[in-house]
């Protein structure tokens, strides 16, 4: 995936980092290396823990123990740090009165760039997301995407060596969404920027990540590549539709078959190729006189890989999200 | 960190703060009608009833509604980082290289600039309608106005730091406020007042701006002009990095 000497640049390093809200762990002794130009996702359901985890990385809270480097410097010499990455954060943090050029402007300031280079560079980065012609309109009049996209040129201002994106396209509809996954991609495909995202949308993970982290209660629960880790779901399944599913279970004795579940009107196969594995299934009910209705394959996703570990879906605690906002806003005001 | 990096990300917190203003001055405009109303109803119709030596009442009263739209819009300005909370752009000043106090300095010096000008509107008005005179002590009194300006946007900020929203504003122009501006002398000579207001109206800030301002326009003061600036700056730079503090220890956790 990347090329040699690459392999060993680890843009972050993260040692037994852990973050409690009174005796509440929100972060539970992560360890993680994150190499560098690489495109990496924390997947986990609402309060998983993945806001804390970028909030601790990105100096907004400091760990109540372990520690992370950034670039090899520990993220308690804040400043340093600060430098060198860039931020988007979950909740929106634009300034609506302003313009979106004067909030770019606003940002290059903050990190020291000269006048001349914030021009360009504005240019460039409006350009990358798309919005020159949105420019000189206040942000109250952008929509929800147009927002995200013009947080993320931001985030891009400073040419920082490493990109956190909090939740890139939470709230976005599908098409926008979209949009944004190809920016990203573009990021770290074309710019080699390492970028660091969370998510708890599956395909989004799946779709964009090198490697995942599965995070469920402030512990990885799961770290590899999508590919591998459905693949030690067994392979697809195949679903196949017959009034005669036990004799059709019988007559199946394949060795690549890895596994069969029984139901009334279907069976269950698990296969490695599940393509492949059709034809020599049909031919097979065929010869036997077994009459098949329909076949439908289901290739395994994040979504299984995350049931496997937890038990439950990631979506069972969607409903919660409300309330879990709520209490956070209550913390902030409380500090 | 270089003094000039710190200049420089003082003034980019500074010109954010100015960029709003300009933007809404129609909202700004409207806040300066309430000046004039107090300057006006109180201005003739106490004219009678509190007498002066040597000045028409309403003369006496312009330095201290100067001091008044200062004190309101500066606490008000210092306040209004709750909003910056809210609406997230907080943490876009928090997560870029900068120190902590340049922030407080440039909202400081963001919201004193901005009350001053309303200051500046009510006395260039104030001296144009004659009610005070126009001359070097105008000159003289902007230093107390700047110095009340950066003294209540700093006590602004130090209230925002323990304030979740904007809900308890009311309780804070009723028990804090208020009281700052009825016991400052702005309205009424603190020479004839009860022992007991008098005490507390030295532990007023407010008292020492107005004073100075008085001073510098129409020469009635009651501890001296040199006095009032020493304690105004002794009570600004105290703000400042008290607010400093404040401002640390809410945006830690
Ligand atoms: N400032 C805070 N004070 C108290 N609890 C918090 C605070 N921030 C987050 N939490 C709690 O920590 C847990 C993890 O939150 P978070 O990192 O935001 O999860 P995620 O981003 O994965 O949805 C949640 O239970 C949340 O309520
Ligand atoms: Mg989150």
């Amino acid at each position: 995936m990347k090329d040699g000497i690459k392999e060993f640049m680890s843009a972050i390093k993260i040692k037994n980092l852990t973050k409690k809200f009174g005796k509440f762990i929100a972060v539970d002794s992560i360890n993680l290396e994150i190499k560098e130009g690489e495109l990496f996702g924390l997947l986990g359901p609402n309060g998983a823990g993945k806001s804390t985890t970028l909030n601790m990385l990105a100096t907004m809270m400091m760990p109540t123990s372990g520690n992370a480097t950034i670039n090899n410097v520990e993220i308690t010499s804040q400043d340093s740090v600060r430098r060198t990455i860039g931020m988007v954060f979950q909740d929106p943090s634009l300034d609506d009165e302003l313009t979106g050029k004067e909030n770019l402007e606003f940002h290059g300031r903050m990190y020291h760039m000269q006048k001349n280079l914030r021009a360009n560079r504005i240019e460039e980065v409006l350009k990358l997301v798309g919005l020159e012609d949105k420019a000189k309109f206040q942000i109250k009049t952008y929509s929800g995407g147009m927002k995200r996209r013009l947080e993320i040129a931001r985030g891009l201002m400073h040419h920082p060596k490493i990109l956190f994106l909090d939740e890139p396209t939470l709230g976005l509809d599908p098409q926008t969404r979209r949009g944004i996954w190809d920016y990203i991609q573009k990021l770290n495909k074309d710019e080699g920027l390492t970028i660091i995202l969370t998510t708890h949308y599956m395909e989004e993970a799946d779709y964009l990540c090198d490697r995942i982290a599965i995070i469920d209660n402030g512990k990885i629960i799961a770290l590899d590549t999508p590919e591998n880790m459905k693949n030690i779901m067994g392979g697809d399944i195949l679903k196949i539709e017959t009034r005669e599913s036990g004799s059709l279970d019988k007559i199946l004795k394949f060795d690549w078959i890895k596994d069969k579940t029984r139901f009334d009107d279907y069976l269950n196969v698990t296969v490695a190729d599940g393509g492949s594995a059709i034809p020599d299934i049909l031919k097979a009910a065929s010869e036997a006189g077994i009459k098949i209705d329909s076949v439908h394959m289901i290739r395994p996703s994040l979504e299984d890989v995350f049931i496997h570990y937890t038990g439950r879906t990631i979506r069972e605690q969607e409903a919660d999200s409300t309330n879990q906002i709520k209490s956070m806003m209550n913390q902030w005001g409380k500090r | 960190m270089g003094q000039e990096i710190m200049f420089q990300d003082i003034y980019t917190i500074w010109l954010r703060e100015m960029l709003k203003f300009v933007r809404a001055r129609s909202r700004i405009a409207s806040s300066l009608a309430m000046p004039f109303i107090w300057l006006f109803i109180l201005g003739f119709g106490f004219s009678s009833s509190i007498t002066i030596p040597g000045l028409p009442y309403i003369g006496f009263l312009a330095p201290g509604i100067i001091g008044m739209i200062i004190l309101f819009t500066s606490i008000f300005s210092g306040i209004s980082i709750i909003y910056d909370r809210q609406f997230g752009f907080l943490k876009e000043i928090l997560v870029a290289p900068v120190s902590r106090s340049s922030i407080v300095i440039g909202k400081t010096f963001g919201g004193a600039t901005i009350a001053t000008i309303n200051g500046l509107i009510v006395l260039g008005i104030s001296s144009a309608l004659g009610f005070i005179d126009f001359g070097i002590g105008t000159l003289l009194a902007i230093p107390f106005m700047i110095l009340i300006a950066i003294s209540f946007v700093a006590m602004g900020l130090i209230i925002a730091s323990r304030m979740k929203n904007m809900e308890g504003f009311q309780m804070i122009m009723s028990f804090l406020v208020m009281p700052i501006f009825l016991l400052s002398g702005a309205l009424f000579p603190l020479k004839d007042v009860p022992d007991a207001m008098k005490v507390i109206s030295y532990f007023d800030p407010l008292s020492y701006g107005i004073d100075g301002i008085r001073g510098s326009l129409v020469g009635i003061t009651n501890v001296g002009i040199i006095t009032d600036f020493t304690v105004l700056l002794g009570i600004s730079v105290g703000m400042i990095s008290f607010g400093t503090v404040m401002f640390k220890k809410s945006t830690q956790s």
